[in-house]
């Protein structure tokens, strides 16, 4: 079975900054993914490259086997991305902002993932509302439910519960679990909560300057380092590699 | 298909959500022009016979107000989106570069034509207006709409903030509208900005407009075609370049 997400040797620069340098991660269908790394590691960039945001200087990058920039449209078809930045667009309403996500795709007559979707993070009752209307932890559930309406076989969750309160964020978890586990999608996630990716998570790769310093399943990670918890881990590999990470 | 006719959608819902500020004050201010030019000028002599100076200026401001609107939608949403950073949403889709091109400009259509029929609709209950070549007509509306749809698609991309866009709205579009022949025939100027006249694409797109609604014009319909057409087409070819290369839209 192919990856999910396959990339290699993927290289970027920005002017002379090196943002990623000869990145390569192989995420297995199914795989609940976890990219950590400090502030400016790389992070976003490699998820950018990966979503055709952004063009990367060298390297491979497929998801479900579609090359990103040879078969854009197929690939961009498989994959459904969380930005981080907490934007919207102030003209419309809740629904139809997914019912325009959903036409993007192809998909007409799609309320009925979309109530589901609604449903489950907890937005049936704004589902009419503007989007400027919407409180901050509302806005970052709506992103999600826009990367979901086309039922992308891969998610990519760039830090979806950055000022989620947390009865939110349980349920958030809950639904993305379901996907994960019931449904069969992939998730790719990257989150400042260590916590979360150590309860959700199966494999981590950590990013440190645009470089992979660690990559394996968080249950070898946390065996080989002795370790009780990722955080420590994590803060372990940012002290062999150089300085503290501000994770 | 479904993915372009989803962005023209949402595009035409986007300036219809606002009709008042993106169809109602066009329509005013070009009123006000007509209003007070119409009669400033009343009683002077004609520039064609048998064309008062208040039916020889309805097709410019007609055309005028279609160019800048045309302009105005594809810009300001560009510049809308990427300010806000919601352009995302249509950057993550498998919309390919002919779909995004294509929605965003006939959105520019829609409203450039939309505006003009206000415009010429409301003129025509105070001024006797011919109709006397539809096919010249709907050609300079297409052609025109299509080029200044096309150009505000360029400044879309080009500008990263709001006051970019507006050098561009008050020291290119505004001058090329307003020195065009809108308010004036070509004959009437010097022979100075007589020639730099003849170098705005957006004249002969005035006096075309002006030839399927009235039936005269300074320049042959077939040379203003030619200059809007070609002008259309390298700005269509253009920007569909920079789409394609993703230049201030993908990093």
């Amino acid at each position: 079975m192919e990856p999910a997400i396959e990339i290699r040797d993927l290289r970027k620069s920005f002017g002379t900054m090196q943002a990623l340098k000869g990145v390569s991660l192989l995420v297995p269908q199914g795989d609940f993914f976890a990219l950590l790394g400090p502030n400016g590691a790389g992070k976003t960039t490699l998820i950018n490259a990966l979503a055709g945001l952004s063009r990367p200087d060298s390297g491979v990058l497929r998801v479900m086997g579609h090359d990103v920039l040879k078969d854009y449209r197929a690939a961009r078809r498989s994959v459904g991305v969380v930005p981080q930045e907490l934007v919207f667009d102030p003209f419309f309403t809740v629904r139809e902002t997914l019912r325009i996500q959903s036409g993007y795709f192809g998909l007409r007559h799609n309320d009925d993932w979309i109530d589901d979707i609604l449903f489950n993070l907890q937005l049936a009752d704004k589902a009419e509302a503007n989007m400027r209307a919407l409180s901050g932890g509302m806005k970052r559930r709506v992103l999600i439910a826009q990367a979901l309406v086309h039922r992308p076989p891969v998610i990519v969750l760039d830090e979806p519960t950055a000022g989620v309160d947390v009865e939110l964020r349980q349920s958030l978890w809950k639904f993305i679990q379901r996907l994960n586990q019931k449904e069969g999608h992939t998730i790719l996630l990257t989150t400042h909560y260590l916590d979360e990716a150590e309860a959700l998570c199966r494999h981590v790769a950590i990013l440190k300057q645009g470089q992979i310093v660690a990559m394996d399943e968080i249950r070898h990670l946390l065996q080989s380092y002795q370790s009780e918890s990722l955080e420590e881990v994590f803060v372990s590999i940012m002290h062999q590699h150089g300085s503290q990470g501000d994770q | 298909m479904q993915g372009f006719r989803t962005l023209l959608f949402k595009e035409i819902l986007r300036f219809w959500k606002v009709w008042f500020q993106t169809i109602l004050a066009p329509l005013i201010s070009t009123l006000l022009y007509l209003l007070v030019f119409a009669q400033v000028m009343a009683g002077r002599p004609t520039i064609y016979p048998g064309v008062t100076y208040g039916a020889f200026l309805i097709p410019g401001l007609v055309m005028m107000s279609m160019l800048q609107n045309a302009f105005a939608n594809t810009s300001s949403s560009l510049v809308q989106s990427k300010v806000t950073g919601n352009l995302v949403f249509i950057l993550l889709t498998p919309l390919s570069t002919w779909e995004f091109y294509w929605a965003y400009v006939l959105a520019a259509v829609v409203r450039g034509v939309l505006v003009g029929s206000v415009v010429w609709l409301t003129a025509w209950f105070f001024f006797e207006l011919p109709l006397m070549h539809v096919f010249w007509l709907l050609a300079f509306t297409l052609l025109a709409t299509i080029m200044a749809g096309s150009l505000g698609i360029l400044a879309g991309i080009w500008a990263e903030k709001f006051d970019q866009m507006a050098v561009w709205q008050n020291f290119v579009i505004l001058p090329l509208t307003f020195l065009s022949g809108a308010f004036y025939s070509l004959h009437a100027l010097p022979p100075f900005w007589a020639q730099m006249t003849r170098f705005n694409p957006f004249f002969y797109a005035i006096d075309g407009f002006r030839y399927g609604l009235l039936g005269v014009a300074d320049v042959s319909p077939w040379a203003s075609l030619f200059v809007v057409g070609s002008t259309g087409l390298a700005l269509s070819w253009t920007t569909l370049a920079v789409l394609r290369s993703g230049w201030r839209l993908r990093t």
